[in-house]
Protein backbone atom coordinates (compact mmCIF):
# COMPACT_ATOMS: atom_id res chain seq x y z
CA UNK A 1 0.00 0.00 0.00
CA UNK A 2 1.22 3.39 -0.95
CA UNK A 3 2.21 5.77 1.75
CA UNK A 4 -0.44 7.81 2.51
CA UNK A 5 -0.13 11.37 1.69
CA UNK A 6 -0.32 13.53 5.40
CA UNK A 7 -3.76 15.83 5.28
CA UNK A 8 -3.33 19.40 5.84
CA UNK A 9 -5.98 21.50 6.81
CA UNK A 10 -6.83 23.71 3.90
CA UNK A 11 -7.77 26.53 6.50
CA UNK A 12 -5.53 25.91 9.87
CA UNK A 13 -7.59 27.20 12.90
CA UNK A 14 -5.51 31.09 12.95
CA UNK A 15 -7.39 31.66 9.45
CA UNK A 16 -9.51 34.87 10.14
CA UNK A 17 -12.52 35.25 8.17
CA UNK A 18 -11.14 37.27 5.47
CA UNK A 19 -8.52 34.24 4.34
CA UNK A 20 -10.45 31.30 5.07
CA UNK A 21 -11.86 29.08 2.04
CA UNK A 22 -15.83 30.28 1.40
CA UNK A 23 -18.58 27.87 2.66
CA UNK A 24 -16.57 25.11 4.55
CA UNK A 25 -14.55 23.94 1.59
CA UNK A 26 -11.90 21.46 2.87
CA UNK A 27 -9.69 18.98 0.83
CA UNK A 28 -11.69 15.30 1.20
CA UNK A 29 -11.06 13.28 3.99
CA UNK A 30 -10.02 15.99 6.07
CA UNK A 31 -12.24 14.26 8.76
CA UNK A 32 -9.19 11.92 9.34
CA UNK A 33 -7.10 15.11 11.12
CA UNK A 34 -10.33 15.73 13.82
CA UNK A 35 -8.95 14.29 16.64
CA UNK A 36 -12.29 12.61 18.02
CA UNK A 37 -9.69 10.34 21.04
CA UNK A 38 -10.26 13.38 23.38
CA UNK A 39 -14.07 13.07 23.92
CA UNK A 40 -12.62 9.60 25.72
CA UNK A 41 -13.78 9.09 29.40
CA UNK A 42 -12.55 5.25 28.84
CA UNK A 43 -10.14 3.41 26.69
CA UNK A 44 -10.07 0.20 25.53
CA UNK A 45 -6.51 -2.22 26.10
CA UNK A 46 -5.69 -4.98 24.15
CA UNK A 47 -4.60 -8.25 25.83
CA UNK A 48 -2.21 -9.50 22.71
CA UNK A 49 -2.20 -13.14 24.34
CA UNK A 50 -6.05 -13.44 24.89
CA UNK A 51 -6.72 -12.03 21.27
CA UNK A 52 -7.62 -14.77 18.39
CA UNK A 53 -7.25 -12.25 15.80
CA UNK A 54 -11.06 -12.89 14.79
CA UNK A 55 -11.57 -8.76 13.79
CA UNK A 56 -14.84 -8.58 15.13
CA UNK A 57 -13.76 -5.60 17.15
CA UNK A 58 -12.56 -3.92 13.70
CA UNK A 59 -15.94 -4.82 11.93
CA UNK A 60 -17.99 -3.26 14.62
CA UNK A 61 -15.76 -0.18 15.85
CA UNK A 62 -18.10 3.14 14.77
CA UNK A 63 -14.82 4.90 14.23
CA UNK A 64 -11.49 3.06 11.85
CA UNK A 65 -10.10 2.62 15.41
CA UNK A 66 -8.87 -0.39 14.74
CA UNK A 67 -5.47 -0.57 13.18
CA UNK A 68 -4.36 -4.33 11.86
CA UNK A 69 -1.72 -5.47 10.17
CA UNK A 70 -1.18 -6.01 6.72
CA UNK A 71 -1.83 -10.08 7.05
CA UNK A 72 -5.12 -9.17 8.75
CA UNK A 73 -4.26 -9.33 12.61
CA UNK A 74 -5.06 -7.09 15.04
CA UNK A 75 -2.39 -4.64 15.53
CA UNK A 76 -2.90 -2.06 17.87
CA UNK A 77 -5.91 0.66 18.96
CA UNK A 78 -5.76 3.99 17.43
CA UNK A 79 -5.95 6.59 20.27
CA UNK A 80 -6.26 9.42 18.35
CA UNK A 81 -9.68 8.55 17.01
CA UNK A 82 -10.85 6.04 19.49
CA UNK A 83 -14.00 7.50 21.61
CA UNK A 84 -13.85 4.86 24.00
CA UNK A 85 -17.24 3.31 23.34
CA UNK A 86 -16.80 0.12 24.49
CA UNK A 87 -17.85 -1.74 21.52
CA UNK A 88 -15.22 -3.85 20.56
CA UNK A 89 -14.87 -4.90 24.40
CA UNK A 90 -18.54 -5.90 24.46
CA UNK A 91 -18.12 -7.96 21.12
CA UNK A 92 -14.83 -9.63 21.49
CA UNK A 93 -15.83 -13.39 21.73
CA UNK A 94 -12.57 -14.23 24.03
CA UNK A 95 -12.82 -11.34 26.41
CA UNK A 96 -9.09 -10.02 25.20
CA UNK A 97 -10.50 -6.71 25.41
CA UNK A 98 -10.40 -4.58 28.83
CA UNK A 99 -11.61 -0.94 29.40
CA UNK A 100 -10.15 0.95 31.93
CA UNK A 101 -10.74 4.73 33.28
CA UNK A 102 -9.22 7.12 30.93
CA UNK A 103 -8.11 9.81 33.46
CA UNK A 104 -6.29 6.49 35.61
CA UNK A 105 -5.07 5.34 32.08
CA UNK A 106 -3.33 8.77 31.40
CA UNK A 107 -2.10 8.96 34.90
CA UNK A 108 -0.44 5.68 34.63
CA UNK A 109 1.06 6.85 30.97
CA UNK A 110 2.71 9.61 32.40
CA UNK A 111 4.35 7.99 35.39
CA UNK A 112 5.61 5.55 32.76
CA UNK A 113 6.75 8.32 30.54
CA UNK A 114 8.48 10.04 33.86
CA UNK A 115 10.21 6.75 34.82
CA UNK A 116 11.52 5.93 31.35
CA UNK A 117 12.74 9.38 30.79
CA UNK A 118 15.18 8.83 34.21
CA UNK A 119 16.48 5.64 33.27
CA UNK B 1 -48.49 53.75 -22.45
CA UNK B 2 -49.91 54.92 -19.02
CA UNK B 3 -47.05 57.14 -16.99
CA UNK B 4 -46.38 54.91 -14.43
CA UNK B 5 -46.00 51.78 -16.98
CA UNK B 6 -42.36 51.17 -17.81
CA UNK B 7 -40.78 53.19 -20.77
CA UNK B 8 -40.03 50.88 -23.67
CA UNK B 9 -36.45 50.36 -24.65
CA UNK B 10 -35.44 51.08 -27.99
CA UNK B 11 -34.92 48.04 -30.36
CA UNK B 12 -36.98 45.49 -28.23
CA UNK B 13 -40.13 43.34 -29.11
CA UNK B 14 -43.69 43.48 -27.39
CA UNK B 15 -45.61 40.57 -26.14
CA UNK B 16 -48.60 40.37 -24.21
CA UNK B 17 -48.45 38.17 -21.38
CA UNK B 18 -48.63 36.75 -17.76
CA UNK B 19 -46.21 37.59 -15.16
CA UNK B 20 -45.24 34.25 -14.63
CA UNK B 21 -45.19 33.52 -18.69
CA UNK B 22 -42.08 36.41 -19.21
CA UNK B 23 -40.51 34.88 -16.20
CA UNK B 24 -40.96 31.40 -18.26
CA UNK B 25 -39.56 33.87 -21.08
CA UNK B 26 -36.58 35.15 -19.46
CA UNK B 27 -35.31 31.64 -18.40
CA UNK B 28 -35.26 29.97 -21.95
CA UNK B 29 -33.33 33.12 -22.57
CA UNK B 30 -31.22 32.43 -19.76
CA UNK B 31 -30.78 28.62 -20.85
CA UNK B 32 -29.79 27.43 -16.75
CA UNK B 33 -27.89 24.25 -17.11
CA UNK B 34 -30.17 23.21 -14.15
CA UNK B 35 -33.75 23.67 -13.65
CA UNK B 36 -35.78 21.83 -10.44
CA UNK B 37 -39.64 22.05 -9.73
CA UNK B 38 -42.52 21.06 -7.95
CA UNK B 39 -46.10 22.52 -9.11
CA UNK B 40 -47.49 25.23 -6.47
CA UNK B 41 -50.23 28.02 -6.91
CA UNK B 42 -49.22 30.57 -8.24
CA UNK B 43 -46.06 29.43 -9.58
CA UNK B 44 -47.04 26.69 -11.48
CA UNK B 45 -47.54 28.65 -14.72
CA UNK B 46 -43.45 29.49 -14.85
CA UNK B 47 -42.98 26.02 -14.72
CA UNK B 48 -45.88 24.90 -16.69
CA UNK B 49 -44.34 26.96 -19.92
CA UNK B 50 -40.74 26.19 -19.21
CA UNK B 51 -41.18 22.63 -19.26
CA UNK B 52 -42.80 23.35 -22.29
CA UNK B 53 -39.76 24.77 -23.75
CA UNK B 54 -38.03 21.54 -22.62
CA UNK B 55 -40.49 19.40 -24.00
CA UNK B 56 -39.86 20.98 -27.30
CA UNK B 57 -36.11 21.18 -27.09
CA UNK B 58 -35.92 24.56 -27.47
CA UNK B 59 -33.57 24.55 -23.95
CA UNK B 60 -30.51 22.52 -23.00
CA UNK B 61 -31.55 22.88 -19.29
CA UNK B 62 -31.45 19.52 -17.62
CA UNK B 63 -35.34 19.38 -16.25
CA UNK B 64 -35.34 17.40 -12.82
CA UNK B 65 -39.16 17.02 -11.89
CA UNK B 66 -39.10 16.19 -8.01
CA UNK B 67 -41.40 15.09 -5.30
CA UNK B 68 -41.35 17.75 -3.37
CA UNK B 69 -39.82 21.43 -2.57
CA UNK B 70 -37.36 20.07 -0.54
CA UNK B 71 -35.80 18.27 -2.78
CA UNK B 72 -36.23 21.12 -5.59
CA UNK B 73 -33.89 23.02 -3.58
CA UNK B 74 -32.19 19.86 -3.05
CA UNK B 75 -31.78 19.64 -6.10
CA UNK B 76 -30.38 22.77 -7.65
CA UNK B 77 -28.34 23.23 -4.10
CA UNK B 78 -26.37 19.56 -5.97
CA UNK B 79 -26.82 21.41 -9.36
CA UNK B 80 -25.15 24.37 -8.39
CA UNK B 81 -22.28 22.98 -6.34
CA UNK B 82 -21.69 21.57 -9.47
CA UNK B 83 -20.76 24.51 -11.27
CA UNK B 84 -24.15 24.39 -12.80
CA UNK B 85 -26.51 27.31 -13.79
CA UNK B 86 -29.55 26.74 -11.71
CA UNK B 87 -32.90 27.85 -11.17
CA UNK B 88 -36.30 26.83 -9.60
CA UNK B 89 -39.22 28.87 -8.75
CA UNK B 90 -41.91 28.24 -5.29
CA UNK B 91 -44.10 30.29 -3.59
CA UNK B 92 -45.81 30.33 -0.06
CA UNK B 93 -46.39 26.36 1.45
CA UNK B 94 -43.77 25.46 -1.20
CA UNK B 95 -41.12 27.96 0.43
CA UNK B 96 -41.72 26.80 3.85
CA UNK B 97 -40.90 23.19 3.08
CA UNK B 98 -38.03 24.14 1.30
CA UNK B 99 -36.75 26.20 4.87
CA UNK B 100 -34.01 24.21 5.75
CA UNK B 101 -32.40 24.13 2.29
CA UNK B 102 -32.93 27.63 1.90
CA UNK B 103 -30.38 28.36 4.70
CA UNK B 104 -27.86 25.73 3.72
CA UNK B 105 -27.62 27.05 0.01
CA UNK B 106 -27.16 31.16 1.12
CA UNK B 107 -24.22 29.46 3.50
CA UNK B 108 -22.66 27.30 0.87
CA UNK B 109 -22.25 30.30 -1.56
CA UNK B 110 -24.17 28.80 -4.47
CA UNK B 111 -25.54 31.18 -7.23
CA UNK B 112 -28.70 30.21 -7.71
CA UNK B 113 -32.09 31.81 -9.11
CA UNK B 114 -35.44 31.34 -7.47
CA UNK B 115 -38.47 33.24 -8.57
CA UNK B 116 -41.24 33.44 -5.31
CA UNK B 117 -44.57 34.10 -6.62
CA UNK B 118 -45.39 35.83 -3.13
CA UNK B 119 -48.37 34.20 -1.83
CA UNK B 120 -49.65 34.10 1.78
CA UNK B 121 -48.55 31.33 4.16
CA UNK B 122 -51.63 28.79 5.42
CA UNK B 123 -53.08 28.99 7.49
CA UNK B 124 -55.63 29.17 7.46
CA UNK B 125 -55.01 27.89 4.21
CA UNK B 126 -55.04 30.57 1.13
CA UNK B 127 -53.46 31.25 -2.10
CA UNK B 128 -53.38 34.63 -3.01
CA UNK B 129 -50.60 37.19 -1.94
CA UNK B 130 -48.94 38.72 0.44
CA UNK B 131 -45.57 38.72 1.15
CA UNK B 132 -45.58 36.37 4.27
CA UNK B 133 -43.64 33.97 2.48
CA UNK B 134 -40.52 35.75 1.29
CA UNK B 135 -40.46 38.02 3.89
CA UNK B 136 -39.92 34.50 6.43
CA UNK B 137 -37.04 34.46 4.94
CA UNK B 138 -35.02 37.45 5.11
CA UNK B 139 -32.93 36.80 7.29
CA UNK B 140 -31.68 33.17 5.29
CA UNK B 141 -28.99 34.85 3.47
CA UNK B 142 -30.80 35.08 0.26
CA UNK B 143 -30.80 38.39 -2.03
CA UNK B 144 -34.30 39.29 -2.67
CA UNK B 145 -35.39 41.95 -5.40
CA UNK B 146 -39.10 42.63 -5.20
CA UNK B 147 -40.65 43.22 -8.58
CA UNK B 148 -43.46 45.59 -9.05
CA UNK B 149 -45.06 44.09 -12.79
CA UNK B 150 -44.64 41.45 -15.14
CA UNK B 151 -41.98 43.52 -17.07
CA UNK B 152 -39.67 43.42 -14.06
CA UNK B 153 -40.17 40.55 -12.95
CA UNK B 154 -38.35 39.36 -16.61
CA UNK B 155 -35.74 41.75 -16.29
CA UNK B 156 -34.64 40.89 -12.71
CA UNK B 157 -34.81 37.43 -13.83
CA UNK B 158 -31.71 37.70 -15.70
CA UNK B 159 -30.09 40.68 -13.88
CA UNK B 160 -30.57 38.00 -10.77
CA UNK B 161 -28.05 35.74 -12.76
CA UNK B 162 -25.58 37.43 -13.21
CA UNK B 163 -25.89 39.71 -9.87
CA UNK B 164 -26.07 36.17 -8.48
CA UNK B 165 -22.52 35.02 -9.59
CA UNK B 166 -20.91 38.08 -9.27
CA UNK B 167 -17.54 37.16 -7.92
CA UNK B 168 -17.55 39.26 -4.91
CA UNK B 169 -21.08 38.11 -4.01
CA UNK B 170 -22.10 34.64 -4.68
CA UNK B 171 -25.00 34.38 -3.31
CA UNK B 172 -28.62 32.97 -4.24
CA UNK B 173 -31.19 35.37 -5.79
CA UNK B 174 -34.98 35.59 -5.06
CA UNK B 175 -36.97 37.16 -7.25
CA UNK B 176 -40.62 38.06 -6.09
CA UNK B 177 -43.50 39.07 -8.22
CA UNK B 178 -46.69 39.68 -6.41
CA UNK B 179 -48.94 36.35 -7.09
CA UNK B 180 -52.01 36.39 -9.71
CA UNK B 181 -51.99 40.11 -9.48
CA UNK B 182 -48.77 39.99 -11.75
CA UNK B 183 -47.79 36.30 -12.00
CA UNK B 184 -51.58 35.89 -13.89
CA UNK B 185 -52.00 39.29 -15.18
CA UNK B 186 -51.56 40.05 -19.01
CA UNK B 187 -49.31 43.06 -19.79
CA UNK B 188 -47.71 44.15 -23.04
CA UNK B 189 -44.13 43.08 -21.93
CA UNK B 190 -40.96 44.60 -23.61
CA UNK B 191 -38.26 41.71 -24.19
CA UNK B 192 -34.66 42.09 -24.93
CA UNK B 193 -33.64 40.32 -27.44
CA UNK B 194 -31.91 36.39 -26.83
CA UNK B 195 -28.37 37.51 -27.60
CA UNK B 196 -28.28 40.51 -25.52
CA UNK B 197 -29.54 38.03 -23.04
CA UNK B 198 -26.70 35.87 -23.79
CA UNK B 199 -24.26 38.83 -23.87
CA UNK B 200 -24.94 40.06 -20.56
CA UNK B 201 -25.34 36.75 -18.90
CA UNK B 202 -21.82 35.28 -20.39
CA UNK B 203 -20.89 31.78 -19.04
CA UNK B 204 -21.00 30.50 -15.65
CA UNK B 205 -17.96 30.78 -14.06
CA UNK B 206 -18.01 28.46 -11.13
CA UNK B 207 -15.13 29.09 -8.51
CA UNK B 208 -15.83 25.40 -7.30
CA UNK B 209 -16.92 21.86 -8.76
CA UNK B 210 -17.59 18.65 -7.25
CA UNK B 211 -17.58 16.96 -10.32
CA UNK B 212 -14.24 18.69 -10.62
CA UNK B 213 -12.38 15.18 -10.14
CA UNK B 214 -8.54 16.57 -10.11
CA UNK B 215 -9.22 18.94 -7.61
CA UNK B 216 -11.37 16.83 -5.35
CA UNK B 217 -12.94 18.84 -2.58
CA UNK B 218 -15.41 18.73 0.82
CA UNK B 219 -18.32 21.15 0.73
CA UNK B 220 -20.70 21.79 3.78
CA UNK B 221 -18.43 19.85 6.04
CA UNK B 222 -18.95 20.01 10.39
CA UNK B 223 -18.20 23.31 10.81
CA UNK B 224 -18.22 23.76 14.74
CA UNK B 225 -17.26 26.65 16.99
CA UNK B 226 -13.88 26.96 15.57
CA UNK B 227 -14.79 27.80 12.37
CA UNK B 228 -18.52 28.85 11.74
CA UNK B 229 -18.31 32.01 13.23
CA UNK B 230 -15.61 33.10 10.55
CA UNK B 231 -17.64 31.44 7.70
CA UNK B 232 -20.78 33.47 8.77
CA UNK B 233 -18.27 36.82 8.58
CA UNK B 234 -17.53 36.37 5.27
CA UNK B 235 -21.13 35.59 4.53
CA UNK B 236 -21.93 38.44 5.62
CA UNK B 237 -19.38 40.47 3.96
CA UNK B 238 -20.91 38.47 0.90
CA UNK B 239 -23.96 40.22 1.47
CA UNK B 240 -22.66 43.62 1.71
CA UNK B 241 -20.36 43.41 -1.21
CA UNK B 242 -24.02 42.95 -3.27
CA UNK B 243 -24.92 46.43 -2.29
CA UNK B 244 -22.18 47.38 -4.60
CA UNK B 245 -22.40 44.79 -6.82
CA UNK B 246 -25.88 45.50 -7.48
CA UNK B 247 -24.84 49.09 -8.91
CA UNK B 248 -22.08 47.30 -10.87
CA UNK B 249 -24.01 44.45 -12.51
CA UNK B 250 -26.94 47.79 -13.42
CA UNK B 251 -24.74 49.37 -15.19
CA UNK B 252 -23.79 46.17 -17.33
CA UNK B 253 -27.34 45.95 -17.08
CA UNK B 254 -27.69 48.90 -18.81
CA UNK B 255 -25.11 48.91 -21.67
CA UNK B 256 -26.83 45.46 -22.86
CA UNK B 257 -29.75 45.74 -22.35
CA UNK B 258 -30.92 49.33 -22.20
CA UNK B 259 -32.70 49.74 -18.59
CA UNK B 260 -31.41 51.36 -15.58
CA UNK B 261 -32.13 49.17 -12.30
CA UNK B 262 -31.84 50.91 -8.98
CA UNK B 263 -32.11 49.94 -5.53
CA UNK B 264 -35.77 51.67 -5.63
CA UNK B 265 -37.67 53.61 -7.52
CA UNK B 266 -38.29 57.60 -6.56
CA UNK B 267 -41.51 58.68 -7.97
CA UNK B 268 -42.53 62.18 -7.49
CA UNK B 269 -41.02 61.43 -4.37
CA UNK B 270 -37.71 64.23 -4.41
CA UNK B 271 -39.89 67.36 -3.82
CA UNK B 272 -42.62 65.43 -2.13
CA UNK B 273 -43.36 66.64 1.45
CA UNK B 274 -45.70 63.32 1.91
CA UNK B 275 -44.32 59.78 0.67
CA UNK B 276 -45.26 56.57 0.92
CA UNK B 277 -43.26 53.18 0.90
CA UNK B 278 -44.52 50.35 -1.08
CA UNK B 279 -43.28 47.37 -2.86
CA UNK B 280 -44.01 45.13 -5.44
CA UNK B 281 -47.71 45.64 -7.99
CA UNK B 282 -49.38 48.03 -5.08
CA UNK B 283 -46.90 50.37 -5.84
CA UNK B 284 -48.59 50.76 -9.87
CA UNK B 285 -51.64 51.04 -8.08
CA UNK B 286 -49.76 53.97 -5.45
CA UNK B 287 -48.53 55.71 -8.71
CA UNK B 288 -51.83 56.68 -10.18
CA UNK B 289 -52.98 57.76 -6.69
CA UNK B 290 -50.08 60.05 -6.93
CA UNK B 291 -50.09 61.39 -10.22
CA UNK B 292 -53.88 62.29 -9.20
CA UNK B 293 -52.95 64.08 -6.17
CA UNK B 294 -50.53 65.81 -7.74
CA UNK B 295 -52.91 67.05 -10.49
CA UNK B 296 -54.61 68.18 -7.67
CA UNK B 297 -51.49 70.27 -6.36
CA UNK B 298 -50.78 67.80 -3.35
CA UNK B 299 -46.79 66.90 -2.59
CA UNK B 300 -47.19 63.58 -2.59
CA UNK B 301 -44.33 60.77 -3.52
CA UNK B 302 -43.94 57.21 -4.03
CA UNK B 303 -40.44 55.05 -3.16
CA UNK B 304 -40.73 51.32 -3.96
CA UNK B 305 -37.50 49.36 -2.92
CA UNK B 306 -36.99 47.11 -5.54
CA UNK B 307 -33.66 45.46 -3.43
CA UNK B 308 -34.39 44.42 -0.17
CA UNK B 309 -32.07 42.17 1.05
CA UNK B 310 -29.45 43.83 1.07
CA UNK B 311 -31.40 46.61 2.44
CA UNK B 312 -29.86 50.47 0.80
CA UNK B 313 -30.48 51.99 4.06
CA UNK B 314 -28.43 54.81 3.14
CA UNK B 315 -29.67 55.94 0.22
CA UNK B 316 -33.53 55.33 1.81
CA UNK B 317 -32.54 57.62 4.80
CA UNK B 318 -31.02 60.09 2.32
CA UNK B 319 -33.99 59.86 -0.01
CA UNK B 320 -36.88 60.13 3.31
CA UNK B 321 -34.99 62.43 5.09
CA UNK B 322 -36.53 65.77 5.32
CA UNK B 323 -40.15 64.63 4.43
CA UNK B 324 -43.18 65.64 6.47
CA UNK B 325 -44.78 62.41 6.95
CA UNK B 326 -43.85 59.08 5.79
CA UNK B 327 -46.55 56.06 5.44
CA UNK B 328 -44.73 52.04 4.83
CA UNK B 329 -46.89 49.55 3.45
CA UNK B 330 -46.07 46.23 4.62
CA UNK B 331 -47.77 43.19 3.06
CA UNK B 332 -47.13 41.02 5.44
CA UNK B 333 -47.53 41.27 9.36
CA UNK B 334 -44.32 40.33 11.94
CA UNK B 335 -46.01 39.26 15.03
CA UNK B 336 -45.30 40.83 18.30
CA UNK B 337 -43.23 43.14 16.46
CA UNK B 338 -43.75 47.24 15.98
CA UNK B 339 -44.70 47.10 12.37
CA UNK B 340 -44.01 45.16 9.31
CA UNK B 341 -40.50 43.88 7.66
CA UNK B 342 -40.70 46.80 5.63
CA UNK B 343 -41.45 49.22 8.65
CA UNK B 344 -39.01 47.84 10.78
CA UNK B 345 -36.16 48.27 8.46
CA UNK B 346 -36.98 51.67 7.55
CA UNK B 347 -37.47 52.83 10.98
CA UNK B 348 -33.55 51.30 12.10
CA UNK B 349 -32.14 53.03 8.84
CA UNK B 350 -33.47 56.23 9.98
CA UNK B 351 -32.86 55.13 13.40
CA UNK B 352 -29.52 58.20 13.57
CA UNK B 353 -30.90 60.81 10.85
CA UNK B 354 -31.21 64.32 12.57
CA UNK B 355 -33.82 65.05 9.61
CA UNK B 356 -36.34 62.08 10.29
CA UNK B 357 -39.86 62.34 9.01
CA UNK B 358 -42.62 61.14 11.33
CA UNK B 359 -43.30 57.91 10.49
CA UNK B 360 -46.07 55.26 10.46
CA UNK B 361 -47.14 51.45 9.25
CA UNK B 362 -49.74 50.19 7.61
CA UNK B 363 -50.20 46.40 7.20
CA UNK B 364 -52.62 45.98 3.86
CA UNK B 365 -53.84 43.27 1.20
CA UNK B 366 -53.30 40.28 3.80
CA UNK B 367 -54.25 37.05 1.64
CA UNK B 368 -55.05 38.94 -1.39
CA UNK B 369 -57.32 41.61 0.20
CA UNK B 370 -57.07 44.30 -2.27
CA UNK B 371 -56.31 47.63 -1.93
CA UNK B 372 -57.72 49.82 -4.20
CA UNK B 373 -56.93 53.79 -5.36
CA UNK B 374 -59.27 54.61 -2.31
CA UNK B 375 -57.10 52.94 -0.05
CA UNK B 376 -54.12 54.23 -0.78
CA UNK B 377 -55.47 57.66 -0.70
CA UNK B 378 -56.97 57.76 2.48
CA UNK B 379 -52.91 57.05 3.60
CA UNK B 380 -52.00 59.92 1.81
CA UNK B 381 -54.66 61.73 3.68
CA UNK B 382 -54.07 60.36 7.08
CA UNK B 383 -50.20 61.24 6.42
CA UNK B 384 -51.50 65.30 5.33
CA UNK B 385 -53.99 65.20 8.19
CA UNK B 386 -51.10 64.32 10.26
CA UNK B 387 -53.14 62.28 12.40
CA UNK B 388 -51.57 58.72 11.65
CA UNK B 389 -51.30 56.03 14.27
CA UNK B 390 -48.40 54.06 14.29
CA UNK B 391 -49.26 51.15 13.12
CA UNK B 392 -52.19 50.98 11.22
CA UNK B 393 -54.66 48.35 9.21
CA UNK B 394 -55.36 48.93 5.60
CA UNK B 395 -58.49 47.34 4.67
CA UNK B 396 -59.42 45.09 7.72
CA UNK B 397 -63.12 44.90 8.57
CA UNK B 398 -63.28 46.14 12.22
Amino acid sequence: MAKKKKLQAVCPVEHGWKTIKPAGITEPGSAEELKTGDWRSQRPIHNMEKCIHCLQCFIFCPDCAIKTTEDGKFKEFDYYHCKGCGICAEICPVKAIDIADESESLEKEKKENKQNAKK
Amino acid sequence: MPKNKPKPVKGRDYDSMTGADAVAFGMRQINPDVVAAFPITPQTEIMERFSQFYADGIVDTEMILVESEHSAMSAVVGAAAAGARAMTATAANGLALMWEIVYIAASTRLPIVMNVVNRALSGPINIHCDHSDSMGCRDSGWIQIYSENGQEAYENTIFAVKFAEHPKVRLPVMVCQDGFITSHSVEPINFIHDDKVKQFIGKPKPEFSLLDVDNPITLGPLDLFDYYFEHKRQQIEGMENARKAFLDVAKEFEKTCGRRLQYFEEYSSKDADYVLVVMSSTAGTAKEVVDRLRKQGKKVGLIKPRLFRPFPYEEITKALEGKKAVAVMDRSASFGAQGGPLFLEISSAMLNSAKKPKLCNYIFGLGGRDTSMQDIEKVFEDLMNGKPKALNYLGVRG
